[in-house]
């Protein structure tokens, strides 16, 4: 039975590493929902949090597959009671006059921010996970949605659960 | 001491070991062959007719002596050209180490001259890439891929080393090699499930891979065949690691496998398959392989356990290590008559061989040769007919003497390889199976051959037709021969002579038998042109996603 699952993966800060990751995905045929990278704490590492869908088959199938790639330093599935699951979205709105305030109405629900405005048009700001996100655009699409952007789903586990990499690896 | 990049990579070569090279010089590399002409009498280089060949060469290599072999091509079409061999090291796990040289660092990303993204395009089939892009860091990268390359699952490492990283200084650090352990810890807990399952199997099945001759392991193997009394069947990438004659054997299983290594399969209750990925010419029906019975699945790369057939219990690691541990520990298995089961199987007349062998035809040919040769030494084939009639009818005896191309199914494989293979033997006697078809496609390498006086007997399965395909054309697509029929008109003994070396044909047995006494003494290369039929088949033959119920086995 497919299902949605939330890696998350300690890779080497290098030149190339995001493609070999994102190709391994491409050429065994599976699925990446969201992917998004950034350096740690650790400058010598990047951390990648991917959203991928498949059976539990496909799923240790990936985490084998990506455990094998050297500069792969860790691979971590992160179950979503014990996750702290984010993704930032910034979405540029029609807004005229007579609409501005009910969109602040809808912004401040969220707890959104409007971060740029024009004469005809707002900047809005919001963080959260996938599904406040997804609520927050359909309430927003009624007034005209110019543009959107959304950095994908970032991740980090609850309480002392703590994601390390290490150097030496048998492959 | 300060030393250019292209000689610390000399340098690292020979710290490694490495004695003998294949490749191929040109503009990028000019650095490194100038370090490796500095370097000969530590590093033979052996100069092949096309990139392709000196892959195919260091992977014979590898094969036949279990050490990395070694290639070097230039930037852009060398490189290209190595693409071919790597993806072939990549599927059979053969450890090797490409080295190509690219356009200078300030050139990269411009589209110059004979510019390529090499570590992109070989991403996908290797173990790891590296580019060079600091001269102080060349020797571990290096280092780093020998040891990867024979690491673990073994595979190709390919090092990408821009021009002007081979011309700079850096201080050149003598290293010693790390040791290769292949001591990973093995789970316990696995081990005890395998035996467990083990002692509840009445008729085990041993299915066994290339991973068994990669990690030497065909003592521990025949020991465990003798302990519980059970059939052995091999992958094509198996054959070597089991003597023929071992009462055990069963031969080759799979779509071109023996009847009674197919029929002893599915009438095992327990298949323990040791380094081995199920390849789907192996399997066949995968519903109907693992159905009605356990799988129990030892191998070293924990992300073939589950990738194609489901285990019922599985241990990761090294199968020498995974096999002593389990005679060890006294492995056993419930008593029963499987024994006496698999012999009447053995002994059936459907198990005997379909092609007669009193006349000239791909058996007795093989035949003939193999009466000739000696249990070292080597044979290697291209991909097709020839190569599955090796596989059936060649007598192997001693592990890494079998040099084939499994996992991609390399046609022109077979003449690089060979060259290799000999290297690797210190210039003994190899004989290479090939066929018009394939033959074809890397004959040049004859040059090779003759350059380096290698006493490499060519025998070309000669049938006018790419004989493989249409043999699925006559079975598949009602006698379609759609582009398999050549029109050409080689001659190959003259062609042979060309080359400088001797060329026989032969349209009988006795002219066969005739030609290999003259050619087997030959201190050279030599070629035998053998006429066979058009319409000769590889049988037995399970079509693709079949079973045993739908085996083919006369023609």
């Amino acid at each position: 039975m497919e299902e949605k699952f939330t890696l998350s993966i300690l890779v080497s800060n290098e030149a190339g590493v995001l493609t070999r990751v994102s190709s391994l995905f491409g050429r065994r045929g599976y699925n990446i929902d969201s992917l998004s990278v950034g350096e740690t704490e650790n400058p010598a590492f990047s951390r990648m949090t991917i959203l991928s869908r498949g059976d539990v088959a496909t799923r240790d199938q990936i985490i084998k597959q990506l455990q094998k790639l050297v500069d792969v330093k860790s691979v971590a599935l992160m179950p979503p009671e014990s996750t702290v699951l984010r993704e930032l979205m910034l979405v540029k709105v029609n807004a005229e006059l007579p609409t501005r305030a009910q969109i602040q109405q809808i912004v401040d629900v969220f707890r959104a921010k409007i971060v740029d405005l024009s004469p005809s048009s707002l900047t809005i700001e919001i963080t959260g996970e996938k599904s406040k996100l997804d609520a927050f655009i359909a309430n927003i699409v009624p007034y005209g949605i110019l543009e959107l952007c959304r950095t994908g789903v970032t991740a980090i586990g609850r309480n002392s659960n703590i994601l390390t990499g290490t150097e030496e690896k048998e492959i | 001491m300060l030393l250019k990049g292209a000689e610390v990579l000399v340098q690292v070569l020979i710290e490694q070991g490495v004695d003998c090279i294949f490749g191929y010089p040109g503009g990028a590399v000019l650095d490194i062959y100038d370090a490796l002409y500095k370097a000969q009498d530590h590093i033979r280089h052996v100069t092949t007719c096309h990139e392709q060949g000196a892959t195919h060469a260091a992977d014979g290599y590898a094969r036949v002596t279990g050490r990395p072999g070694v290639v070097i091509a230039t930037s852009g079409p060398g490189a290209t050209n190595l693409v071919t061999g790597i993806a072939n090291a990549y599927l059979d796990s053969v450890p090797l180490v490409a080295i190509t040289g690219n356009v200078a660092r300030a050139l990269i990303g411009r589209d110059s001259f004979q510019e390529v993204d090499i570590t992109g395009i070989t991403m996908p089939i290797t173990k790891h890439n590296y580019m060079v892009k600091d001269v102080d860091r060349l020797a571990d990268t290096v280092r780093a891929a020998f040891r990867l390359a024979a690491s673990g699952r073994p595979g190709p490492v390919l090092i990408d080393i821009p021009k002007d990283m081979q011309t700079s200084f850096t201080e050149y650090v003598p290293a010693t090699p790390a040791a290769n352990t292949n001591n990973s810890r093995i789970d316990e807990a696995s081990l005890d499930a395998a035996l467990a399952l083990i002692a509840s199997s009445e008729r085990p099945y041993i299915y066994s891979g290339g991973g068994v001759v990669i990690s030497d392991a065909s003592e521990e193997l025949l020991a465990l065949a003798d302990r519980l009394e059970c059939p052995i069947g091999t992958s094509m990438m198996g054959l070597s690691a089991v003597p023929y004659d071992n009462p055990h054997f069963l031969g080759m299983s799979g779509m071109h496998g023996g009847y009674a290594a197919s029929k002893a399969l599915s009438m095992a209750d327990l298949i323990i398959a040791v380094g081995t990925r199920f390849s789907d010419r192996a399997t066949g029906n995968k519903q109907a392989y693992q159905s009605g019975r356990k799988i129990l699945h030892i191998d070293i790369d924990a992300a073939e356990i589950d990738k194609n057939i489901v285990s019922s219990e599985s241990v990761v690691g090294d199968v020498k290590q995974v096999l002593r541990r389990l005679l060890n520990a006294g492995v056993q298995r419930q008593p029963s008559d499987w024994a006496e089961q698999v012999r009447k199987v053995k002994s059936s007349a459907e198990s005997r061989p379909e092609m007669p062998n009193d006349r000239l035809n791909p058996r007795s040919a093989i035949e003939a040769v193999n009466a000739r040769l000696q249990p070292e030494d080597v044979v290697a084939t291209d991909v097709g007919q020839h190569q599955l009639w090796t596989a059936q009818y060649y007598h192997f005896r001693r592990p890494r003497t079998f040099v084939t191309s499994g996992g991609l199914g390399t046609m022109g494989y077979g003449f690089g390889a060979a060259i290799g293979a000999c290297f690797g033997r210190g210039k003994k006697r190899t004989v290479l199976f090939t066929s018009d078809g394939s033959f074809h496609m890397n004959m040049n390498e004859m040059a090779t051959a003759v350059s380096n006086n290698l006493p490499i007997l060519v025998v070309v399965l000669n049938n006018r037709v790419l004989g493989m395909v249409r043999q699925w054309q006559t079975l598949f697509y009602e006698n379609r021969f759609s582009n398999t029929s050549l029109a050409r008109r080689t001659n190959y003994a003259a062609l042979t002579d060309a080359f400088g070396a001797k060329g026989y044909r032969v349209e009988s047995l006795e002219a066969l038998n005739n030609a290999l006494d003259e050619a087997l003494g030959i201190d050279g290369p030599a070629l035998i042109d053998v006429c066979i039929d058009c319409d000769d088949k590889v049988l037995p033959m399970i079509p693709p996603g079949g079973t045993i119920n739908d085996i083919i086995l006369k023609g």
